[in-house]
């Protein structure tokens, strides 16, 4: 075994060509941050994206890296993993990538839980083609493809997820490097596709977008920092929890102190509470929202092969097929 | 009828003499005469079991000893409404003595289980043709349901032909009584209670079916017996003394085929088996991805069954992915292969582009039909070679070769992946439908002596891996196949251009064109790697040659043997062989004959400046010999004159 790596050891000469301030850059760096403190090896870590901004991605980070097409890393990355399962693949999409013109290929990596971790920058626009409102931007985005405000319902990473059959969801803030890191360190160690949805802050397009609930100023009112087994509080000193209402079906905030018998326990497991959790606003759940262990479709594949992709007989042993005859 | 033509016609008759088109009565009238060949097609409705009926017949029929060539000529529906023309499914069968090349121009013998199958299958029968009705199925509504105003058998639409109505449905019904089917159940033995008619005809062994069926349906007894005892009905059916005055035997001469060990194969049985021994002979594993698609799935679910060759299937969830999980396949270290047809293959028309500028190998099989869109899912045509040659944004080229016959598949597959190794490119192998279910005997190769398929090995060096990953090949060009896992190797490609020496992004204009000049010089270098372009048949010049390419290669052959005329195939056709505008200037008049518009006729044109008479067929069916004949008589005339 070397010695451990650090977060520059992730780090690749090239120049980073995103705009000063974009989001991505403390992505970046809690990226190489948890590869660090996860210990993964540099020759056995594959990062692949689509296009748009946050598709440069792999060109900074000192691993294996393919900058692919469109919408298409969760497909190129599922070849990838089926041909060498023992590599952590990492797929870097974006809302547009991801969610539109690649929609169909997030939807069954999800389903299949192929051994993906894929980090989804939701900044809801498009930033590489410079400013168009996304299938996440919120109704009445104003963008030079919707100068009178946009009129598409946006769509909902996690309940998008769900909702495929994705087994891992979970959300972190660009800026948020405590957060980040433990997102981005369960994510690695999930056996299946792991979604995170990062809330990236584009800072020349859409700026702000999440600022209510991001700002830091604010952050301890706005923000509902979830872990399993542990109760759903947030507030100054935790003073507030989430308490389902039994008969509406929806979560409401409670006074932790008056009635801490009333805030839910998070519960991973969960799927109902966690469609919910993905749904609130102020606070906004972030953490790791859904998790349920199931196969990954890489050892379902390996097992559907029953010689595990091992040649184990020769040409010489099909070719004569059912029946053959000799002509003298 | 030209002299000329009459000269070609003689001839050709002297080397066919069992020929349908030309000798239609000697085989019908002269009951019991042995002939050469013979054309037999089979049809009925989509869910009458006629595609097993025919395969089965192939197989007694190769075990008999003689060559054959088949065409399985079935609708898009999957059950279309029982009794309609649109849903008549077909298989015709030219047997013989060799060489038979094509699945004959028309029927001798046309069995037809109703009246829409007689009504689509009449028109392609020469006068004096036996025809074989199933009698059940000739009542008032399926009459209708054919489009018959009046009962063919009665009025005078059957005059010109041999006739014998048959109650295949009761008789068939009959046989398998003793078995206590449902009514539906036992009717669907009647296959086989034709199949064993037409053993009787040609005098086979029921043998091999029955063994099959013995294999097939020995968890289900009942179903094993019940077929077994149809077929067996069928043969004794023509025995019987009432039949044998009306139903000729026939005895076809045993072929003169090479010596050696033989089997029947389709097109995607060969493909298959080319693909997974070109992962033996590279000794890497095969990800086969693909997305479902008529008629390129017979090759997905052959593969699905040579897992112990090292061969993995990945059903996508569409085209797209298909071939972008092979490239990712490729990306890390496995031959990444997918298949498709035209459709499917314009929607992987974006990552082609993307395996060209990575500098990756993947194979891209087409499985070509008729269109445009959706078109004659079908029916075979040949008209994706602009597509697979010209078909991609920008300039994106890469290698494309195209399979002659059904065990050719095997060969080219082994091909296409040995380029895409050496070059690190994709390459598209093109197919015909047609090949994807036709059957043909093929002789067994010796595998053990298949030469290994190379990879461009690492060459060890202390520049950056990034340099490393990008150190092509000097004669080749094709880069080191670096991928994922290799320690201290850790590199970045992408679809963005690169620079040409670290494999960077790079927009430097010159950078570009040096990319652009090394991606088209990389396709023509294999141009110095493939075998010269040889004659298949005649003289190396002269006045006439007839070019071709893919699945027209059977009745270009037997045309040219008729005809006496010079022919060669195409089997490299970007970049076509070095020798080939030399071959080809030695002829005062080129005839390309081709299931499309002229695509081959203007690919000729634009590489190599010569002008070729293009003969294009667009109907969805293969070329017929005579008109071929016909053709090259016709050119030969005009040149004369």
């Amino acid at each position: 075994m070397t010695e451990k790596l650090t977060a520059k050891d992730f780090t690749t000469a090239q120049e980073v060509r995103w705009c000063p301030g974009c989001g991505d850059y403390a992505i970046l760096k809690s990226v190489t941050n948890a590869l660090a403190d996860v210990g993964a090896s540099r020759e056995n870590t594959a990062f692949v994206s689509g296009i748009g901004c946050a598709a440069r991605f792999p060109y900074y980070v000192e691993t294996y890296g393919f900058h692919t097409i469109h919408g298409r890393a969760p497909a190129v990355a599922t070849g990838l993993k089926l041909a060498n399962p023992e590599l952590d693949v990492w797929v870097v999409t974006g809302d547009g990538d991801g969610l539109s013109i690649g929609g169909n290929h997030l939807m069954h990596a999800l389903r299949r839980n192929v051994g993906l971790k894929i980090l989804l920058f939701n900044n809801e626009i498009y930033g590489l083609t410079k400013g168009q409102y996304s299938p996440t931007s919120r109704v009445g985005t104003t963008s030079p493809s919707s100068p009178r405000g946009s009129f598409d319902a946006p769509l909902s990473p996690g309940q998008f997820a769900l909702g495929a059959g994705g087994k891992f969801f979970a959300r972190g803030v660009d800026t948020d490097k405590t957060g980040m890191s433990d997102v981005l360190r369960q994510a690695h160690a999930f056996q299946g596709t792991s979604l995170v949805e990062i809330f990236q802050n584009c800072i020349v397009y859409n700026e702000n977008v999440f600022a209510d609930f991001t700002d830091r100023k604010n952050a301890a009112n706005s923000q509902l920092h979830l872990k399993h087994g542990e109760a759903m509080l947030f507030g100054e000193n935790n003073g507030k929890g989430i308490h389902l209402n039994r008969d509406t079906l929806q979560l409401e905030v409670v006074d932790a102190e008056k009635s801490p018998d009333e805030v839910l326990i998070h519960d991973e497991g969960n799927a109902t509470i966690a469609r919910l959790l993905i749904d609130l606003h102020l606070p906004v759940a972030l953490g790791v929202i859904y998790r349920q262990p199931a196969t990954s479709y890489e050892d379902a594949f390996y097992a559907h092969h029953p010689s595990r992709m091992q040649r184990t007989k020769s040409i010489g042993d099909f070719i004569r097929g059912p029946s053959s005859w000799v002509v003298d | 009828m030209t002299a000329l033509l009459s000269i070609a016609l003689n001839s050709w008759l002297h080397t066919r003499s069992g020929n349908s088109r030309f000798l239609k009565s000697p085989i019908i009238v002269n009951k019991n005469k042995d002939v050469d060949s013979i054309v037999v097609r089979i049809a009925g409705d989509s869910g009458d079991g006629i595609q097993l009926l025919g395969s089965q017949f192939a197989v007694s029929t190769a075990l008999s000893g003689s060559d054959f060539a088949t065409f399985p000529d079935y609708p898009a529906e999957i059950r279309a409404p029982v009794g309609t023309t649109f849903g008549v499914s077909a298989y015709q069968i030219n047997l013989g003595g060799g060489p038979i090349t094509t699945a004959g121009d028309a029927p001798d013998v046309l069995i037809a289980f109703n009246p829409a199958a007689l009504k689509v299958s009449l028109p392609l029968l020469e006068k004096g043709a036996l025809v074989i009705l199933n009698n059940d199925s000739f009542t008032p509504r399926n009459l209708a349901k054919a489009g018959y105003d009046s009962d063919p058998r009665k009025d005078d639409t059957l005059a010109d032909y041999q006739v014998v109505a048959a109650d295949i449905s009761r008789l068939n019904l009959e046989a398998v009584k003793q078995f206590g089917l449902s009514k539906s159940e036992g009717g669907r033995c009647k296959n086989f209670y034709a199949l064993g008619v037409l053993m009787w005809m040609f005098d086979r062994d029921l043998a091999s079916s029955e063994t099959w069926l013995n294999r097939r349906l020995g968890e289900q007894p009942t179903l094993r017996d019940a077929n077994t005892a149809a077929l067996r009905a069928g043969h004794a059916y023509g025995e019987t003394a009432e039949l044998a005055a009306t139903l000729p035997q026939i005895h076809l001469p045993e072929t003169k085929l090479e010596p050696g060990e033989y089997r029947g194969i389709t097109g995607a049985e060969a493909l298959a088996l080319g693909v997974a021994a070109a992962g033996e002979l590279a000794d890497k594993p095969i990800l086969f991805c693909s997305y479902p698609i008529t008629p390129a799935s017979p090759l997905l679910h052959r593969l699905a069954r040579l897992s112990e060759m090292g061969v993995g299937t990945f059903q996508a969830e569409d085209e797209i992915a298909a071939i972008c999980a092979a490239i990712g396949a490729s990306y890390g270290g496995m031959i990444g292969v997918t298949s498709s047809s035209g459709p499917g293959i314009a929607l992987k028309t974006e990552a082609m582009g993307l395996a060209v500028s990575a500098e990756l190998p993947l194979l891209i099989v087409n499985w070509q039909r008729g269109g445009p869109s959706t078109g004659l899912p079908t029916k075979t045509e040949q008209s994706d070679l602009y597509q697979a040659v010209y078909g991609r944004n920008a300039d994106t080229p890469l290698p494309v070769i195209a399979a002659a016959t059904s065990g050719d598949c095997f060969e080219m597959a082994i091909e296409a992946v040995r380029i895409a190794l050496r070059h690190m490119t994709p390459v598209i192998l093109l197919v015909d439908g047609y090949l994807s279910n036709a059957t043909e005997p093929w002789k067994i190769p010796d595998v053990s002596a298949l030469p290994a398929i190379e990879h461009n090995a690492l060459p060890p060096s202390d520049d950056s891996p990034q340099r490393r990953a990008f150190a092509r090949d000097s004669e080749s060009l094709g880069r080191p196949w670096v991928y994922p896992g290799m320690p201290g190797l850790m590199h970045r490609i992408g679809g963005l251009e690169k620079d040409i020496d670290t494999g960077h992004i790079s927009y430097d204009p010159a950078n570009h064109q040096a990319m652009t000049d090394l991606r088209s010089a990389k396709v023509a270098s294999v141009a110095n790697f493939i075998p010269e372009q040889k004659m298949e048949l005649g003289a190396d010049s002269g006045k006439l040659v007839v070019v071709g390419w893919g699945s027209t290669y059977g009745p270009i052959y037997q045309a040219a043997r008729a005809t006496g005329a010079s022919f060669m195939h195409l089997r490299y056709l970007n970049p076509l062989p070095k020798n080939l505008g030399a071959l080809l200037s030695r002829f005062d008049t080129i005839l390309v004959p081709e299931m499309n518009t002229g695509q081959l006729s203007t690919l000729l044109r634009d590489k190599l400046g010569v002008s070729p008479v293009s003969f294009p067929k667009v109907s969805g069916q293969p070329f017929h010999i005579s008109e071929l004949v016909e053709k090259i008589a016709a050119v030969s005339k005009e040149q004369a004159s």
